[in-house]
């Protein structure tokens, strides 16, 4: 009993970690694509953040100046990505996708001139990572049956940006749900004219929604290569800003929806990791690439409104023209 | 901004070439920043890509991938479909060139097996580009995304049966064993040994002369038959294509398989030609990579083959830098490969209102001019 017990909130601990950089970049998600630009560049944004911080706190020694540098560099991103698809109304599909692109290579290509390690940078220790948290009195009661598990591993232990990814949850959703910004983001998102007859600024809107996910972002790609791992490796983010994407989706371009669909995604990681090679009754060996390509499946059925309906923003994708 | 356009030279030259040069300015750019000069670095690049004969043989087998690609990209883009998928096709188009190779490698010489691959690779790449073009056509959801949830589903399905089901008895690494030595295409420098011209080896086969067979037949069917004309009137405008009787989800259908099967050729360069197996990640990003080259080539055949040729010199003299330079390696490429993307496809319209603006100006300027000469000679 006790066996199962540790094994599920082992499960679940290492289900939260996976899911954090997942849940940073679909909150970002969401600000953006509320307001009708598609962010297909969730993935370079996290990628390029995740050099930045790991690259400053090489050379600077500290995680917190790492952090920042990766919320500047990201936030450029996403202003470039504003810049072409904003003000010049360029195809958000094209320019997320250049952005992904442009990250993957030039974030190796900086490392090896930088630090001429392979397009790695130096193992970060220290004061350069972000630690874990122990909350007060979790060693005292790590040996109370049931509760003092759960308390000790699952609740305490990790580092302070999985808690930030955690609020960052309500944040978004209290941002987009109950303030003047986010009921105009939202509006701008369904209906930009509407937006523009009032006297809003669509443009401004939406660059601001930008910058809110290239802020998240780039917390993502801290989280990546200064706290879960302790170095910017090359395409480190692998993929997982496209599993943001489709938990994104998932959950409908909603928070709550989406924080729910991110930890079904890093469960099914964190399970894969462990079935691996395990003979499981009756169906035998789950395959690992069955488990990974999972959250891609689910999301392509949900897309084809098989369980349930996706409905997307409606002016999503569409640039803004004034003049029509 | 005024409706009035500009003349066609400086709408599809003088733009696409501005945008190009101001991807490459970047570039110089992010050469100079990690330290090294950008001048001396095309030096090596031109000179890996086309300054001798196996530089230009790699330049153009590279470019043969791109001009499928870009082909792919091209044709779904008429459409108005925007395939990302590209990759996963080509990585499934290449499964089915292996598969039907493997079969029947031992009994049937290359130039028997070749349409038998053409095929079974246009099926499986057409099948995999037929899922979501199904799902946007009749169930309304976005072909972006379900053909990027479609690369990774095909990525994970091509591990796991290269990994479990497909590998080499008694191999180590993941991938089928090699093909029969009959049943690979030849080598273009044999094909030129044949009629007895020497050329330098290297892999470029004759899978290039079926990319330009592409390219003729892609500017057939969109510009001179019936279902070209309702590819691009559904990508002019669905609404009319509607009205005008066309049947647009099935052509939105059909596009998308010609896109998938055009994409799975790159599975006959590679399989069946370069690599005689199928291994992992063959592809090689020449899906991602056909999106620039379409941008690029304004999605016509002869601009995708040009803009083929640019970014297999790219892809060629990247390789050749790296060896030169050691501060540099092929992720340079890559960052080219963004920018281009960026500027060619995203910014594309940047520069137009100011060169609207300059146009008109100097037009007008001129008129007047001609006015006043008028003026002064009837006075």
């Amino acid at each position: 009993m006790n066996d199962v017990l540790l094994m599920l909130v082992s499960i679940l601990d290492s289900t939260i970690r996976v899911s954090t950089p997942l849940i940073l970049c679909a909150m970002a998600g969401v600000f953006s694509e509320r307001s009708g630009i598609v962010d297909i560049g969730l993935e370079g944004k996290m990628l390029a953040g995740a050099f930045a911080a790991a690259a400053t706190a090489a050379v600077t020694g500290s995680a917190w100046l790492g952090l920042g540098c990766a919320i500047i560099v990201s936030v450029g991103m996403a202003l470039l990505h504003g810049f072409a698809c904003i003000t010049h109304r360029g195809n958000q599909v094209v320019s997320g996708l250049a952005i992904n692109i442009l990250a993957s290579g030039l974030t190796v290509t900086l490392g090896i001139a930088w630090f001429a390690q392979g397009g790695q940078t130096p193992q970060l220790s220290g004061d350069a990572r972000f630690a874990a948290l122990e909350f007060p009195g979790a060693a005292a009661v790590a040996d109370v049956p049931v509760i003092g598990a759960i308390y000790s591993e699952l609740l305490s232990g990790h580092n302070l940006l999985v808690y930030i990814a955690l609020l960052a949850v309500p944040l978004t959703w209290w941002v987009i749900f109950r303030s003047r910004f986010g009921l105009r983001l939202r509006a701008v998102g369904e209906n930009p004219q509407a937006v523009d007859t009032a006297g809003i600024s669509v443009a401004w809107l939406r660059y601001r929604a930008v910058m809110c996910a290239g802020l998240l972002c780039g917390i993502a790609g801290t989280y990546l290569s200064t706290a879960q791992n302790a170095a910017f490796l090359k395409d480190m983010s692998a993929g997982k800003g496209y599993i943001a994407l489709a938990a994104l989706i998932f959950g409908k371009w909603h928070p709550k929806a989406a924080l729910f669909a991110c930890l079904l995604f890093g469960f099914l990681e964190a399970l894969s990791v462990r079935l691996q090679g395990v003979q499981l009754p009756v169906i035998g060996e789950v395959p690992v690439q069955l488990m990974q390509a999972l959250p891609y499946v689910l999301t392509v059925i949900l897309l084809a409104g098989f369980i349930g309906k996706a409905i997307a923003p409606k002016a999503i994708g569409i640039p803004y023209n004034k003049e029509r | 901004m005024s409706n009035r356009t500009l003349p066609a030279w400086i709408d599809i030259g003088l733009i696409p070439l501005i945008n190009i040069c101001l991807a490459f300015i970047v570039s110089a750019g992010v050469i100079m920043l990690i330290g090294e000069s950008p001048l001396e670095a095309v030096q090596v690049m031109l000179f890996g890509a086309f300054g001798y004969g196996e530089g230009i043989g790699y330049t153009l087998y590279y470019a043969t991938n791109f001009i499928f690609t870009g082909l792919a990209v091209a044709v779904a883009f008429h459409a108005g479909l925007f395939n990302i998928g590209g990759e996963g096709q080509a990585y499934l188009g290449g499964l089915g060139v292996g598969l039907i190779c493997l079969m029947l490698d031992s009994w049937l010489p290359w130039w028997a097996l070749l349409p038998f691959a053409i095929v079974a690779g246009a099926l499986f790449g057409a099948a995999w580009a037929y899922i979501p073009a199904y799902l946007q056509a009749y169930r309304g959801s976005h072909i972006v995304i379900t053909t990027i949830m479609f690369n990774f589903i095909a990525s994970a399905l091509m591990v796991y049966l290269l990994v479990n089901v497909l590998i080499e008895p008694g191999s180590m690494s993941p991938q089928t064993r090699s093909l029969a030595e009959g049943a690979t295409l030849p080598y273009m420098y044999q094909v030129f040994a044949a009629f007895g011209i020497e050329i330098e080896q290297s892999p470029l086969n004759v899978s290039l002369i079926l990319a330009l067979l592409a390219c003729v037949l892609v500017w057939l069917l969109i510009w001179h038959t019936r279902w070209g004309y309702a590819i691009r009137m559904i990508g002019f405008n669905e609404k009319a294509a509607v009205y005008s009787g066309i049947n647009t989800r099935r052509t939105i259908v059909i596009s998308m398989c010609i896109s998938g099967a055009l994409a799975a050729m790159v599975g006959i360069n590679e399989v069946m030609g370069a690599q005689q197996r199928v291994l992992l990640e063959f592809v090689a990003g020449a899906g991602f990579t056909g999106i620039a080259v379409s941008l690029m080539g304004r999605n016509h055949p002869l601009g995708i083959i040009a803009a083929s040729i640019l970014f297999g010199a790219l892809y060629q003299g990247g390789a050749e830098l790296s060896f030169e330079i050691s501060t540099i390696t092929r992720d340079l490429v890559v960052v080219i490969q963004g920018l281009v993307i960026l500027f060619c496809g995203a910014l594309a319209y940047m520069l137009k209102p100011t060169l609207e603006k300059l146009f008109l100006r100097y037009t007008l300027s001129k008129a007047a001019r001609r006015d006043n000469l008028a003026e002064e000679a009837q006075s």
